[in-house]
């Protein structure tokens, strides 16, 4: 999974490019989790899911585990982009309530 | 036409995106549609991930996932049937391991939907597992089906 982003003003755009799954989960962490730390400042974070050519259950726990990190920075997180798979998933398990799709 | 194929795996996390698009190539013969076959791919990375991180989570001389796929295909419909096994530790409560946001590993960044995912994914789904033994997870999907439904319909119309 390829982490990449874009600072614009007071939001930060964050691209996930391939296929998130618990093998590759654990590296996306430790990218974006820097990413977060180092733009503690921006307004917003948008995830953009346009480029994720798989995901599972493990892309939940990995979307909320980034919404509590950017949460206590008081950066708030969207979504944008999910596959109609992804969708199905995201909107099943409630992350939508937590992370708003834009 | 009846196939058959089964794999043997090392319950190692490289093997899950091996997993999921072996399945899926085999499905292939029954022409599903994309989101078909996004289904299947999503449920069995759900079963094969949960063989790699929970069954063999507290260390086991064996750490194999089996998996074994069949296939039927008629004139109008298929029908894909996947039987996923290992030999971990198994699961004590089986009803409860299947509740929506139910898991062992909060702590990981586990959000127990894993089950509720196959469930919906597929057509059909159960789990077979004894404490100490193993788990074995079967579930088909039938192909085609929601295709020839909607051309049912256009014809009727
Ligand atoms: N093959 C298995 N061997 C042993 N225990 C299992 C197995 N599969 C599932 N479990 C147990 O069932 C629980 C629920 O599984 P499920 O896949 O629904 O959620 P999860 O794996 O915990 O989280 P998620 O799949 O959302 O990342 C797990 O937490 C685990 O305790
Ligand atoms: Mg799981």
């Amino acid at each position: 999974m390829k982490i990449l982003f874009n600072r614009r003003n007071d939001a930060l755009y964050i691209k996930l490019r391939g296929e998130l799954d618990e093998h590759s989960a654990s590296g996306a962490r430790r990218e974006v989790d820097r990413l977060a730390d180092l733009n503690a400042d921006c307004e917003q974070a948008v995830f953009d899911l346009a480029e994720v050519s798989f995901m599972d259950s493990t892309g939940i726990g990995f979307l909320i585990g980034r919404y509590k990190k950017f949460n206590r920075y008081g950066v708030k997180v969207y979504i944008t982009n999910p596959s109609q798979t992804t969708d199905k998933i995201l909107a099943m398990s409630g992350v939508y309530s937590l992370v708003r799709k834009l | 036409m009846e196939n058959y194929m089964k794999l043997e795996i090392a319950a190692i996390s490289e093997n899950e995106s091996f997993a999921r698009s072996a399945v899926a190539a085999f499905a292939l013969t029954l022409n599903p549609s994309l989101s078909e076959l996004s289904d299947i791919k999503t449920a069995v990375s759900e079963a094969v991930t949960n063989c790699i991180v929970h069954a063999y989570a507290g260390g086991s001389n064996v750490k194999k996932v089996y998996i074994e796929c069949r296939a039927n295909k008629s004139e109008e419909w298929g029908e894909l049937h996947i039987q996923i096994t290992d030999c971990g530790c198994g699961i004590e409560d089986v009803d409860r391991a299947l509740t929506p946001f139910y898991t062992t590993l909060k702590d990981e960044e586990r959000s127990g939907m894993g089950f509720t995912i196959m469930q919906t994914f597929m057509t059909d789904f159960s789990v077979k597992s004894e404490k100490g033994k193993g788990t074995q997870v079967m579930m088909s999907k039938k192909i085609g089906v929601a295709e020839n439904e909607e051309l049912r319909e256009r014809v009727n119309a």
